[in-house]
């Protein structure tokens, strides 16, 4: 394992124990992920890419493999407050204003006052919400809402971000603009980001690595390493690189039978 | 014009006529004003060629409340006419309610000097029907005092009333409910926190919720006294288990994904309590409140039924129908209702205070 390796997974398994007997979600998951990478997550729904994605953040335990991230257990990890996890949901509070929502990490972790409202109005600057400070969440639009949420992750400048479908809910206008809004800041920030989407386009246009993955049982089928230059306009999707980029995760999802009429 | 407001007014108006035909068999200077009533609600019906405003309709209700009220004394017994005065003007009041709720339906919100117009006609109406029945029909006034002897009452004994409302509301029921509603908010939080107190409080506190707990009210008297003390105690034991089973149901009203992001902070359970669970349970706990601000002043009144000191309002109502003062027991009943819906009022406005951003306060989407 190299120094630089945020996420590291070894033969990584994970089984449901349910009533209606075991449920494999993660089977032989091995990928690492270096320093500073945008990695996209893709697959059909059940592929497994949210449960890594929460087995990482230790919302959920393995039950084979290793899996280490800065070189430490995932609860380690999580007590150290290594990663900032942004859900499908905003998951804001709405008894809480929107600076009061950014704060609310701040304040678990024991920040000063100064410090929480320096941080707050550097994080509200990156995702373009100045203005909106004592705004209800519910005063707001679901993509300014989901803004807030990755404010609130960003707030205490953990070094890995999590990102679990966050734009799923809005309209494809909205989602563009915060997919080219989210290149910016992760090309300010220089943050290691995990992003799990069902979109082949988002996942190409925003990752430097995508892994494809496929259902029962949840496995990488497939872990494509961009060259597209880091600068990425929007209009970049109608180049050949990004079309190449895009059938190649497309034959991974196939491959993966990702297609099955079964499952389709 | 509804078909509603159709019948209301071609009833009213017709009943009017007919009660001033028959009026006139009484010597013309006898209740002079409940005819002159008559005669205009009987020209309501040329309504149905050019339109009466609502107002024209609320005006001649109270025209016909202040004639029944002025001449009830008059005729003795009340003559037919006079009973079909009495409908025709519950008629107008009801005509000039419909009319006003529709008017403003669509801008209630922003209306609510107007809004409150409606519940006021309302309780007005109730309160001239039953004086002018009871006085009008010659009801026994043991059976059914009129408002006005109750109001009487009321003033008269002004000190007592206001002795047995500091025997039973501030020191019966404020401190009992305050005792219950944060023990059974402290119990809630041990509960969460014990799985054993869990499978086994919530279950008994679920069953004694459902029970009808004043029927320990002799018990308590018993155990604490005549005085107060017992009474608290009976608000303590009723007020307990509905904020118990209710916050317990609330600490768990936070979303999955609203507990993860505590997780992802490695939140403490203390800091998951404070920050999130018990904001989120807060509708459920003013729901508490509220049910127990009327259960608290049940518990004591009725309590107070099974022995205590000569004061209290249980105490004065449970000895004035014995002795058949019965305009003083609804006197005291009077200052219970007020009373009762002041403390629920005073919760209802801080939980709108408190829980602001929920939905049923607000009135938005989720």
């Amino acid at each position: 394992m190299t120094t630089s390796a945020v996420v590291s997974a070894q033969n990584l398994g994970l089984t449901f124990k349910t009533n209606d007997g075991d449920v494999v979600a993660l089977s032989d998951v091995n990928l690492t992920i270096d320093k500073g990478e945008f990695v996209s997550f893709i697959g059909p729904s059940g592929c497994g890419k949210t449960t890594f994605l929460r087995t990482i953040a230790d919302l959920e335990r393995p039950t084979s493999g290793t899996l280490t991230i800065n070189g430490q257990t995932p609860d380690q990890a999580r007590k150290s407050r290594a990663y900032g996890y942004v859900f499908q949901a905003p998951a804001l509070y709405p008894w809480r204003t929107i600076e009061k929502n950014i704060a609310l990490p701040l304040e678990i972790m024991g920040y000063s006052q100064a410090q929480q409202a320096q941080r707050i109005k550097r994080t509200m600057d990156l995702v373009n919400l100045s203005g909106f400070e004592k705004k209800y969440p519910w005063q707001l639009s679901g993509g300014m809402q989901q803004r807030a949420s990755i404010a609130r992750a960003l707030a205490f400048d953990a070094d890995l971000l999590l990102m679990d479908e966050p734009f799923g809910a809005l309209d494809e206008i909205v989602r563009d603009h915060l997919n080219s809004e989210l290149l910016k800041l992760w090309d300010r920030t220089q943050k290691t980001i995990c992003f799990v989407t069902h979109s082949i386009p988002e996942a190409v246009y925003l990752s430097t690595k995508i892994v494809v993955m496929s259902p029962r049982p949840g496995r990488v089928t497939d872990i494509i390493e961009s060259d597209l230059p880091r600068e990425r306009p929007l209009d970049i999707r109608e180049t050949p690189e990004f079309l190449a980029i895009a059938a190649r995760v497309r034959e991974g999802l196939r491959a993966g039978h990702s297609y099955d009429e079964d499952h389709v | 014009m509804s078909q509603l407001q159709f019948f209301l007014a071609l009833v009213a108006g017709g009943l009017s006529a007919a009660a001033l035909a028959l009026s006139l068999v009484t010597p013309f200077e006898q209740a002079l004003l409940l005819k002159a009533f008559l005669g205009l609600g009987f020209l309501t019906l040329l309504r149905f060629f050019l339109p009466i405003g609502l107002w024209a309709d609320g005006a001649l209700a109270l025209l016909g409340a202040v004639a029944l009220l002025t001449s009830v004394g008059i005729f003795s017994p009340a003559p037919a006419f006079f009973w079909m005065a009495l409908i025709a003007a519950w008629l107008f009041a009801w005509l000039f309610v419909e009319r006003l709720s529709n008017v403003l339906a669509p801008r209630l919100a922003d209306n609510a000097g107007l809004g409150l117009l409606i519940p006021i006609t309302f309780g007005a109406a109730l309160l001239v029907i039953w004086e002018v029945v009871t006085r009008g029909a010659n009801v026994p006034p043991v059976l059914l005092p009129a408002p006005s002897m109750i109001g009487a009452q009321l003033a008269n004994s002004a000190s007592i009333l206001w002795a047995d409302f500091v025997q039973t509301f501030i020191k019966s029921v404020l401190p009992g409910y305050a005792m219950g509603c944060l023990a059974g908010l402290v119990v809630a939080i041990l509960v969460d926190r014990s799985p054993f107190l869990k499978a086994g409080l919530l279950p008994i506190g679920n069953f004694m919720s459902a029970l009808p707990i004043i029927g320990i009210a002799p018990i308590m008297v018993m155990w604490f006294g005549f005085d107060w003390q017992s009474k608290a105690a009976v608000v303590v034991a009723m007020t307990f288990f509905p904020m118990l089973v209710n916050t317990v149901a609330g600490l768990n009203a936070s979303s999955a994904i609203e507990r993860d992001l505590m997780r992802t902070y490695a939140a403490g359970y203390w800091q998951t309590l404070m920050k999130l669970r018990l904001p989120a349970a807060g509708p459920f706990i003013f729901n508490a409140l509220k049910i127990n601000s009327t259960l608290a002043l049940i518990g004591a009144i009725v309590a107070e039924f099974f022995g205590t000191p000569i004061v209290g309002m249980g105490f004065r109502i449970s000895t004035g129908v014995g002795r058949l003062a019965i305009d003083l027991v609804w006197a005291e009943i009077a200052v219970a209702a007020v009373a009762g819906s002041a403390f629920y009022g005073v919760i209802a406005l801080i939980e709108r205070g408190v829980t602001f951003w929920h939905p049923s306060v607000r009135g938005g989407r989720t």
